[in-house]
């Protein structure tokens, strides 16, 4: 894969996307182990899960890409049709960099950002470990690093994007499961790529980009087969933002309640204590 | 649809699989497609990946990574809050000042602690500062610390600008201070009491948002109710106007608790089951209908049996909104683990129950 990618766009930059295709990943977990060369990112231990070959389990602090393996049924029809205990898909989860970010809305620092690629990123220098954006994100991604005190997830490979290279994983992927590029290119890219899948049978492929919920769409989306939950991909992921209109008017209710109350309570109390007040 | 009857017991494993593969291989060049199922071996079900049991189970959702002092902080800094309503109301109308000082002292006292508390959460509590560093509408942490900031510097304000009113006489620059400071302590004290009930509302955590409408009412009442328990340990428990504070959150608190066990939502299970559960139901309890009664039997004569019942009251809210705030926390957890929620799948799976009640499936099974 060539190293560099064009940058012409406005405000000279183009917002970039991840298009993560599972048609085509073999779990080779290269895009993990290239995450973590390139990022620096400390080993997650060596345990082992159980759950088919994934024993990372989840993206988090020290993990940015991860592999999920998907057992199924036997599928005779497609693949290799053995008739071995299972089918596999395999898909390389990332953080989502959704259009609409809680994490960022939630950053109380203004640790996290909106880089000039359309990437979400957390300012190491800058993050104080509140804690707030892991709550706040509804793929649960973000996580704080207890032993550093900071939250950590993907950069999006902000500094490689910076001199114009490809994403550490994208880079390394040997099937191009994971492509990189501008986002309404890959979108469209995944539109075609759909057509084809479904053309060869493989109806249930789909493209999971939930951009009719409160997160907007995503910048880095997936082509899956089956339904999404299978994947941890949740139906109707919500950006916290959503929820604050009616919090902050329940406060507000709750305050005036309290005035109320309390103009109330000393108002009809005649019964002052003032020889006790005074010293 | 032609089938082989394969059983393991007269063949080996490979011998079998491959006369499936041969059986597969003849019918996909025939028919183009093979729509039989394939051979379930032994020891199936294994765990899978699939619509009824999600990702394996794992959750999606992380767990709230906050330690022990964000709940106690939400204690602390409702008491507050509500103290600094009150005081300013009581010395308003003129009428207890010395409920009203000891109000300023709280809501003093409850600002400092509370800051120490949210900053020794902190990762890097030598970053706390970056707090104000920016202030976002948007985002309910970055509004609680400008609110307490804000809060914290007028409560310390008025207090000492009041208790110099009242030692060296009424001297004019130091009681506009202490009046202006009063009325802006009182004015951030009305969402410092209750918007930690926005903050944890608006996450991504299914039991907190699913009440994001009643949480900061929730979260204000039961911060009410530690603040006039508070002031009248400190003191003033005949205070009649007190009472009333208290009778109306233990009303309201009672309410929520009902609220709360009659709605049937599978995101609300933890707090009714499990040790979140135990600790909310406790907390509601001893916020709700148990200081309820007791404020009411005791009332506000000032005899000694009335005081006693409001001394009981008083310690049995305190604790009983120290214990909602810590099962609110809990429940999160709880919640973020629940990883059939955010996947809006149903809490009792009809597949992953038969596959629960029937472990042992057909060694093979072909077609």
């Amino acid at each position: 894969m060539s190293a560099g990618f064009a940058l012409p766009s406005k405000n000279g930059h183009r917002t970039t996307a991840f298009l993560t295709d599972s048609t085509l990943c073999i779990g080779c977990k290269a895009c993990e182990v290239a995450c973590k060369e390139w990022n620096g990112i400390s080993a997650d231990g060596f345990d082992w899960s159980g759950f088919s070959y994934d024993n990372t389990g989840a993206v988090g602090h020290s993990t940015w890409r991860h592999v999920k393996f998907v057992e199924h049924q036997p599928e005779p029809g497609f693949g290799g049709n053995a008739a071995d205990p299972s089918s596999w898909v395999f898909s390389s989860d990332v953080c989502k960099h959704c259009e609409v970010a809680g994490c960022l809305e939630a950053c109380p620092t203004g640790s996290i950002v909106r880089t000039e690629f359309g990437g979400v990123y957390v300012q190491p220098d800058v993050c104080n470990g509140c804690g707030y954006c892991v709550v706040a994100c509804p793929f649960g991604v973000v996580q704080k690093n207890t032993d550093d005190g900071r939250a950590f997830k993907c950069t999006f490979c902000y500094d490689r994007q910076k001199v114009g290279l490809v994403p550490a994983c994208a880079t390394a992927c040997p099937t191009e499961s994971i492509k990189f590029g501008e986002i309404e290119e890959l979108r469209l890219a995944a539109q075609q790529r759909l057509q084809e899948l479904h053309g060869r049978g493989m109806t249930d492929a789909q493209l999971y980009d939930p951009r009719q919920s409160s997160v907007k769409g995503l910048h880095a989306f997936f082509i899956v087969r089956g339904d999404p939950r299978q994947y941890n991909l949740p139906p109707n992921p919500e950006a916290p933002t959503a929820y604050l209109r009616e919090g902050w008017r329940s406060s507000a209710i709750g305050a005036g309640a309290l005035v109320a109350g309390a103009l109330l309570a000393f108002l009809t109390s005649p019964g002052s204590k003032r020889k006790r007040g005074r010293r | 649809m032609s089938t082989l009857p394969i059983e393991r017991t007269r063949t080996s494993p490979e011998e079998s699989r491959e006369a499936r593969l041969l059986e597969i291989r003849r019918e996909a060049e025939t028919r183009g497609i093979v729509p039989a199922r394939g051979i379930r071996p032994a020891g199936a079900p294994f765990p899978q990946a699939s619509v009824e049991t999600g990702y394996y189970g794992i959750h999606l959702l992380k767990e709230p990574q906050w330690t022990a002092e964000i709940p106690l902080y939400f204690f602390v800094g409702g008491a507050a809050g509500s103290a600094a309503v009150i005081g300013a109301m009581a010395d308003w109308l003129g009428r207890d000042p010395a409920l009203a000082q000891k109000a300023r002292w709280l809501a003093f006292g409850g600002a400092m602690v509370s800051s120490a508390l949210l900053t020794s959460d902190l990762g890097m509590p030598s970053r706390f500062i970056n707090m104000l560093r920016v202030f976002k509408v948007q985002s309910p942490m970055s509004m609680g610390a400008w609110t307490l900031a804000a809060f914290g510097g007028a409560s310390a304000a008025s207090a000492f600008a009041k208790l110099a009113e009242r030692r060296f006489g009424c001297n004019f620059p130091v009681s506009i201070i202490g009046n202006v400071s009063q009325f802006v302590s009182a004015l951030f004290g009305l969402p410092f009491h209750n918007y930690t009930g926005v903050l944890i509302g608006a996450t991504a955590i299914p039991v907190w948002n699913k009440n994001r409408a009643t949480l900061p009412i929730h979260f204000g009442m039961s911060g009410v109710q530690a603040g006039v328990s508070l002031l009248e340990l400190m003191g003033h428990c005949d205070s009649r106007a007190l009472n009333m504070l208290g009778i109306g959150s233990t009303l309201f608190e009672t309410w929520e608790g009902y609220h709360l066990e009659s709605q049937n939502e599978p995101a609300l299970k933890p707090l009714k089951r499990g040790v979140s559960g135990l600790i909310t139901r406790t907390g509601g309890v001893m916020s709700g209908p148990l200081p309820l009664v007791l404020r009411l039997l005791g009332g506000s004569s000032g005899s000694r049996r009335s005081r006693r019942l409001r001394r009981a009251a008083a310690m049995c809210g305190l604790v009983g909104s120290l214990l909602t705030r810590y099962g609110w926390v809990h429940a999160g957890h709880s919640s973020a683990r629940d990883w059939r929620l955010p996947l809006e799948m149903p809490a009792q799976s009809p597949v992953l129950e038969e596959m629960q009640t029937k472990p042992n499936m057909p060694a093979i099974r072909a077609g």
